[in-house]
């Protein structure tokens, strides 16, 4: 076990964390102001990744595409609050799953309609494509430094937003005094519009930076949703900070597990049942960790308290 | 309207009563030929399915939408890579549809679902991609076909090619599902080397960032992996990134093929798969099916499709010797057993199991002059192979 591999496994384990902070800060943002629950925030992740994909093959420039990419993500979840959750808002949560599950059908089956199920290429400029020698031993891909750098800035960005601003403060308020917050004349409804439209941007974000590392086809969604729940649960819904913490140790809990466990496991109980045991164990890790979190605190790390 | 004079309607209706007469020599002799075409056609792993099937579909339109000369209706069905689905479809199309067989099948779960009912009750299995180990030894059938590979062929050829190339130190890397296992032995039966480590990854793993770290500490002489479909697009593209596509050779098996390489592009250059079939044989009938292909569809096929229009060509030429009919089961199925048929990939017979024996390859991903991506044949590693399995198979 050297020291580079150690350094690189906290480093994947970062990223992995960052890219589910990206992926979840929109979902805990509505269903922390509005009590939403919004399954489709996984196929706007997958939409976010598409629209790049294609704005940065349209415009043959990675930066402008990434820009009119999320530009277009940000449209849509106007045009779909508009068009679906706004109806739903006032509803309880088993209608808005079921009429969010079936925006899922609706998009995916779109999206196979329009591109194919084949997974599609995501163009990433050569210089991001490589990796670099971060010390002696240790090479490390750009792409992946570069996400991390982006979710540490998306996550000050957030925390400036929430914590420094108006809107912030409205957004704060909505999620534990929502009727006080409507009295007080606040348009509840249009504040819901803005966070909705903002958190599908960060979701397309979030697939926008998970698309040169992943498979881009339509039911890429499906699976990053799940561990987003996740990360929302285990940080307590409505709480970016909590978000963000959450997400960097299910990223941190995960990684290390898939990277370690099993050897351990070898040291522990001999190779053949270390073989089978191993990879169920490490891939359970991160539901365990928010079993014992749960039962400890019920309402998540942060839940509850602040926002 | 008014302007339509009895005399028009007349020659209209003897023009129609002509063509009905016409028609009805081909109609009479026998019913059509009813296939129930199953396939995976939504879900992540569609892509396969769609290739197969759109593979199929071309044959079937080259011969004019008949198999064996007799109009033909195909019923494709989507198994949603759900065994209990495609039980309930495949019965409906037997007992519903009475269809005279079944081609198809992307994953082996699917037809170790189906297989059983479909066999059951006598109806043909042509399989146009899952070869799964009971069918070709122990529980193998008289009406059971596949127009493939059995399963643990293409990872065999990986092992051998390890094993020729002069490999000791090599990196096992698959899902942890029966498969995953299964491509890890079929590896093994070969290579004679050190596995450093067997790495078993959760099904739809995304990220393999810890994967690719621990492969590059203990920096062995190749990787072996199968990640079939998404997995496969994000483990190669990581791959790329991480640096390690120049340094440590990259074997795989339904990993690099062209339902992927769209997506994955350059990363995936130079990586090496096991097949039996590529784009790049050189025969004349491999050579029309791809651009034939290529112009239907706009993209390069897969083997998947290969085998697809493989399975359509081999139920051509079986009911060809029968006459169009499939009610003589016994000859229906002696027909198939002969393979009366040119393959696109080449020499292929059937085993006594009801599996190919057939070449296997290398091959390898490259970027065609005209900028798409395809693989390539890099070497021919068996000649002739008969699966692991045929000695346990009863059928003579």
């Amino acid at each position: 076990m050297t020291t580079a591999l150690i350094v690189s496994q906290v480093l994947n384990g970062l990223q992995l964390g960052v890219i589910l902070f990206l992926v979840a800060a929109g979902l805990t943002l509505v269903f922390g102001v509005m009590d939403f629950i919004n399954l489709a925030h996984g196929v706007q992740y997958m939409l976010g990744a598409y629209l790049v994909a294609v704005s940065v093959a349209f415009t043959g420039h990675f930066g402008l595409g990434l820009v009119l990419g999320l530009l277009a993500a940000l449209a849509l979840g106007f045009v779909m609050e508009i068009l679906v959750f706004r109806h739903l808002t006032r509803r309880d949560h088993l209608e808005q799953v079921l009429g969010t599950f079936g925006v899922i059908l609706i998009v995916t089956e779109a999206v196979r309609m329009i591109f194919g199920s084949a997974p599609i290429a995501f163009p990433v400029p050569a210089t991001l494509a490589g990796s670099v020698t971060l010390f002696p031993g240790l090479n490390y891909p750009v792409w992946r430094l570069v996400i991390l750098g982006v979710g540490i800035a998306v996550a000050g960005l957030l925390w400036f937003l929430v914590n420094r601003t108006r809107i912030g403060m409205l957004v704060r308020a909505g999620s534990t005094h929502r009727e006080t917050v409507s009295a007080l004349g606040v348009d509840i409804d249009r504040l819901f519009l803005f966070v909705f439209a903002f958190g599908a941007m960060l979701a397309g974000l979030a697939g926008a930076m998970a698309g040169p590392l992943v498979s881009v086809e339509p039911t890429m969604g499906d699976r990053i949703l799940i561990i987003a729940f996740v990360v929302i649960v285990v940080g307590g819904a409505g709480s970016i900070k909590g978000a963000f913490v959450a997400a960097l140790l299910i990223g941190m809990v995960d990684t290390l597990g898939r990277a370690f466990v099993p050897d351990l496991l070898k040291s522990l109980v001999g190779r053949s049942a270390a073989a089978t045991a191993g990879p169920a164990l490490s891939s359970m890790l991160i539901y365990l960790l928010m079993a014992a979190i749960l039962s400890v605190r019920p309402s998540g790390l942060f839940g509850g308290r602040t926002a | 309207m008014t302007h339509f004079s009895t005399r028009a309607v007349l020659a209209a209706a003897a023009v129609s009563l002509v063509s009905v007469v016409t028609a009805s020599p081909g109609t009479a002799m026998a019913d059509p030929v009813k296939v129930g075409f199953v396939s995976t056609l939504s879900g992540p792993s569609a892509a396969l399915g769609v290739h197969m099937r759109d593979g199929f579909m071309l044959a079937l339109k080259e011969m004019g939408g008949k198999l064996g000369g007799q109009p033909t209706e195909v019923i494709v069905v989507d198994d949603e890579l759900k065994p209990d689905v495609a039980v309930t479809k495949v019965k409906a199309l037997i007992e519903r549809d009475k269809v005279d067989l079944i081609a198809g099948v992307v994953f082996s779960n699917v037809m170790m679902a189906i297989s059983r009912p479909v066999l059951e009750n006598e109806t043909f299995i042509v399989s146009g991609n899952s070869g799964p180990s009971p069918l070709a030894g122990k529980a193998c059938s008289p009406f059971f076909f596949a127009a493939s590979y059995q399963n643990d062929q293409n990872h065999e050829v990986m092992g051998k090619y390890a094993q020729d190339k002069g490999y000791r130190r090599v990196v096992l890397m698959t899902p942890n599902y029966q498969a995953g296992k299964d491509a890890m032995a079929g590896f093994k039966r070969h290579f004679k080397g050190e596995v450093v480590e067997e790495i078993f990854t959760p099904l739809g793993q995304l990220d393999f960032s810890a994967e690719l770290a621990k492969i590059s500490a203990a920096n062995p002489d190749a990787v072996f992996t199968f990640m079939p479909g998404g997995m496969g697009v994000n483990l190669v593209k990581q791959y790329a990134q991480a640096g390690l596509s120049g340094k440590i050779p990259f074997l795989s098996a339904f990993t690099v093929d062209e339902t992927t390489l769209p997506a994955t592009q350059d990363a995936a250059l130079g990586l090496m798969s096991g097949a039996q079939w590529a784009p790049s044989i050189d025969t004349p009938q491999n050579k029309a099916f791809v651009a034939a292909f290529e112009k239907e569809y706009g993209v390069v096929p897969s083997l998947y499709a290969a085998q697809g229009y493989d399975a359509a060509s081999l139920i051509d030429g079986a009911l060809k010797a029968t006459g169009g009919k499939t009610a003589d089961k016994a000859a229906f199925g002696k027909a198939l057993a002969a393979a009366p048929f040119t393959s696109v990939r080449g020499g292929f017979t059937f085993n006594t199991n009801g599996f190919p024996i057939q070449d296997f390859y290398v091959v390898k991903a490259v970027k065609r002059p005209d900028g798409k991506y395809a693989t390539q044949v890099e070497a021919k590693v068996f000649e002739k192979a008969q699966d692991a399995y045929v000695e346990n198979c009863p059928l003579k």
